[in-house]
C-alpha cells in the first residue's frame, strides 16, 4: 500500500454483530482535496469516518490516513487531524477564549501559540467583542465557525467535518464553505459529509455511500455525465433507488 | 500547556459556573445537618407510658404519682402481669414500660436493692434513648429524695431496648450524612457531569483528540474528588460547631476513609454514564443506584440490625454501609485501623473493582 495519500482505504469493513455498517470500502483522498463523503441516514459515513479518525477500530480491511495505520497508530494520526463533528463540540458554559485555550492545551500547543492563533481566530471570525462571552449565548453560525477554527487549532493535515452544516441558512452556510476553501488553499486536506446536495457540487471529488458501500465515486461532473442527470441530487435518488427497485415497487 | 492542567481547569469552571447546582452542593451539607440536627429532633412529649406495678405499695405509687405529673409521660396502662405488655408494644400503644419488682418498698426499708426495669421502644434509636433517659430521671429523682431520710435506700434500674438491642445514640446521623453527601457529589455530579459531554458531543471530541483515555479520565473527576472532600470537612467542621458531634479518632483517619468512598462513588457514577446517553436517565440511575441504598440500607436511618435478612444481605454489597461503619467507630468510638482494617479492605477492594469496571466501560467506547 502506497501512502502517498492522505487518506487511503482499502476493503474498510466495520460490523457490528451481524450488521454490515461499512462493508469493503476502497478510496484514497490527495493532499489538498475537498473530499465528500455522501449517503443517507445509516448508510455507514459516520462509521467510516470513526474508523479513519481512531474513534472505531475496523473489523477487516486496511486504512491509512496522514500516513499512519489506524490499528496500530491511533494515537499520531489523532495528533495529525482535525475532527468536527455536527455538534460543534464546543462547551457552552466556557467563553470563546476559552474553548480555544482548551483545545490548545489538548493538542500540546504552547501558551503563546494559542494567544497567537485565538487572537488571529477572533480577528478573522470577526469575534473580538465576544472573546469572553460563553459559548452559549452566540449564534449558530458564528459558533459553527469556531468550531471549525478550533478544529483547525493545531494545523493538522487533515481535518473531518461531519455534517458540519446541519441547521444553518444557506447565507451562513455559503460562508462556511468559503472557510472551508480557506483551509485547502492553505494546504489542509478537507473530508466532509452532508446532507446537502448543492454542498456535494462544491466538493472536488464525493463519493456516494449506500447501504455500508461506495455507490459512486469521482469529480461532481463526471458524475454527473456517468449517470446522465443535471445534478448530483439525481445522482444521488438514482443511487438510493436504483431504476430496477423503483419500477418493482409500483 | 499541559492538556491535564487545561482539562481539570475546564472542569472546574463547569462546576463553578453552574451556579444552582453549585449553590445546592454547597448548601446541602449545612441544610442536612441542620435538618437532621433540628426539625428531626427526638421529641420526647406526650410518650405513652404503660406501668406494670405487680404488687402496689407507697413507693411504686409515689413514683407512678411522679409520672402522672410529669408533661413528659401519659400513662396509657397500669398492669399487674408483665407479660401482659407484649400486645401493648406489638400495636405501639405503649413506647415505654416501668415494671417494678414486688415489695418494691419493702427492699427499699430494708436498705435491699430496689428494682426497677424500664422497657423502650427502640425501633427509633434517637427518641429510644431520650425516653430512657427521661424515665430513668424521674426514678432518680425519687431516690434522691428518699435517700435524705435513709440513706441505704437503692434503686437500681435496669434498661432494655425492644426492636434495636445497640440503642444508638443521637450523634449517629453525622457519618451517615457524610455518606450521603459524598454520594451526591461523587457519584450523581459525576454521572451528570460525564453523560452531558456525552449529550453535547464533546466527549466526542475529546475522544478523536490525542488525549489518553486514562487523562481524560483523571481530568474529568478530579475535581469532583477535591469537591467530595470539602463537601465531607464542611459536614464534619459543621457537626462539630454547631451540634458538639465528638470526632474522638483521627480527623486524619477519617479524610482519608471519605476518600477512598469517594473513588467508590466517583467509579460508580462513571459506570452509570457509560451505560446512559442522557443526563435525566443519568440522574435517575445515580438516584436508584446509589443514593437510595446509601439512605436506606447503609445503616444511615434505618439500623442495618433491625433489617430482614434479606435487606441485611444485601446491604454488605451497598459500599454506604461500610463507610458508615467506619466513620461511626472513628467518630464516636474514636478507634483506628487496627479495628477497621477489615472493613477499610472492602472499601479498598470495591474502590479497585469498580474504578477498573467504569475505566474499561469507558475504553469500550474507544473500541
Amino acid at each position: 500500500m502506497s501512502t502517498g495519500h492522505v487518506v487511503e482505504a482499502r476493503d474498510l469493513t466495520r460490523t457490528f454483530g451481524s450488521f454490515t455498517a461499512v462493508d469493503h470500502i476502497t478510496f484514497h483522498i490527495d493532499a489538498g482535496e475537498v473530499f465528500g463523503f455522501l449517503g443517507a441516514n445509516g448508510a455507514g459515513k459516520t462509521t467510516a469516518i470513526r474508523m479513519l479518525t481512531g474513534l472505531l477500530s475496523p473489523s477487516a480491511g486496511e486504512a491509512r490516513v496522514v500516513g499512519h495505520d489506524v490499528y496500530r497508530e491511533c494515537e499520531a494520526i489523532k495528533r495529525n487531524i482535525g475532527y468536527m463533528s455536527q455538534r460543534f463540540s464546543l462547551y457552552d458554559d466556557l467563553t470563546v477564549r476559552e474553548n480555544i485555550r482548551l483545545y490548545g492545551g489538548i493538542y500540546g500547543l504552547s501558551r503563546r501559540q494559542v494567544r497567537e492563533r485565538s487572537d488571529r481566530i477572533l480577528d478573522t471570525l470577526g469575534l473580538g467583542h465576544a472573546a469572553d462571552q460563553r459559548v452559549h449565548g452566540i449564534p449558530l453560525g458564528w459558533k459553527q465557525k469556531l468550531a471549525f477554527s478550533v478544529a483547525m487549532l493545531h494545523e493538522p493535515r487533515l481535518v473531518f467535518l461531519d455534517e458540519p452544516t446541519g441547521g444553518v441558512d444557506p447565507i451562513t452556510r455559503r460562508q462556511f464553505w468559503e472557510q472551508i476553501y480557506e483551509a485547502a488553499r492553505s494546504g489542509t486536506t478537507v473530508l466532509v459529509t452532508t446532507h446537502y446536495m448543492d454542498e456535494a457540487e462544491y466538493c472536488d471529488r464525493i463519493s456516494i455511500m449506500v447501504d455500508g458501500r461506495i455507490g459512486a465515486m469521482g469529480t461532481p461532473s463526471e458524475l454527473k455525465s456517468e449517470f446522465r442527470t443535471q445534478s448530483i441530487e439525481d445522482v444521488f435518488v438514482r443511487l438510493a433507488r436504483p431504476p430496477a427497485a423503483a419500477e418493482s415497487a409500483q | 500547556m499541559s492538556s491535564l492542567a487545561g482539562l481539570l481547569r475546564k472542569e472546574t469552571l463547569h462546576i463553578v459556573r453552574d451556579r444552582r447546582t453549585l449553590a445546592v452542593i454547597a448548601l446541602l451539607p449545612i441544610v442536612q445537618v441542620l435538618l437532621f440536627g433540628y426539625a428531626i429532633r427526638t421529641d420526647v412529649k406526650n410518650v405513652r407510658l404503660a406501668i406494670v406495678d405487680p404488687a402496689p405499695d407507697h413507693a411504686t405509687l409515689a413514683i407512678r404519682g411522679r409520672f402522672d405529673g410529669s408533661e413528659v409521660f401519659h400513662v396509657v396502662a397500669v398492669l399487674r402481669e408483665a407479660s401482659d405488655l407484649e400486645p401493648l408494644f406489638q400495636r405501639g400503644s405503649a413506647q415505654e414500660a416501668v415494671v417494678f419488682e414486688p415489695a418494691f418498698a419493702d427492699h427499699l426499708a430494708r436498705g435491699l436493692p430496689a428494682r426497677v426495669l424500664i422497657i423502650t421502644d427502640a425501633t427509633d434509636p434517637n427518641t429510644g434513648s431520650s425516653r430512657l433517659n427521661y424515665a430513668s430521671a424521674v426514678i432518680q429523682d425519687y431516690e434522691r429524695e428518699i435517700r435524705t431520710r435513709s440513706a441505704s435506700a437503692r434503686i437500681v434500674p435496669d434498661v432494655r431496648m425492644r426492636f434495636n438491642p445497640t440503642g444508638e445514640s443521637s450523634n449517629l446521623f453525622v457519618p451517615g450524612l457524610m455518606a450521603f453527601v459524598l454520594t451526591i457529589t461523587s457519584s450523581l455530579m459525576t454521572a451528570i457531569s460525564l453523560t452531558r459531554e456525552k449529550e453535547t458531543g464533546t466527549m466526542e471530541a475529546l475522544l478523536a483528540s490525542p488525549l489518553r483515555p486514562g487523562r481524560i479520565i483523571v481530568g474529568k473527576v478530579a475535581p469532583y474528588l477535591v469537591l467530595g472532600l470539602l463537601a465531607a470537612l464542611a459536614v464534619i467542621v459543621e457537626a462539630t460547631l454547631v451540634f458538639r458531634v465528638p470526632i474522638r479518632g483521627s480527623v486524619l483517619l477519617l479524610l482519608a476513609e471519605a476518600l477512598l468512598f469517594i473513588l467508590v462513588s466517583l467509579a460508580l457514577g462513571m459506570l452509570i454514564s457509560s451505560r446512559t446517553s442522557s443526563q435525566r436517565v443519568a440522574m435517575l440511575g445515580a438516584l436508584v443506584g446509589t443514593m437510595l441504598p446509601t439512605l436506606l440500607l447503609s445503616g444511615f436511618i434505618f439500623p442495618v440490625e433491625s433489617m430482614p435478612a434479606v435487606l441485611q444481605w444485601l446491604s454488605n454489597i451497598v459500599p454506604a454501609k461500610w463507610f458508615v461503619l467506619i466513620a461511626r467507630s472513628i467518630m464516636l468510638k474514636g478507634v483506628g485501623l487496627a479495628y477497621l482494617w477489615q472493613e477499610t479492605l472492602i472499601l479498598l477492594f470495591m474502590a479497585v473493582l469498580l474504578l477498573r469496571m467504569s475505566t474499561r466501560s469507558f475504553h469500550v467506547r474507544l473500541a
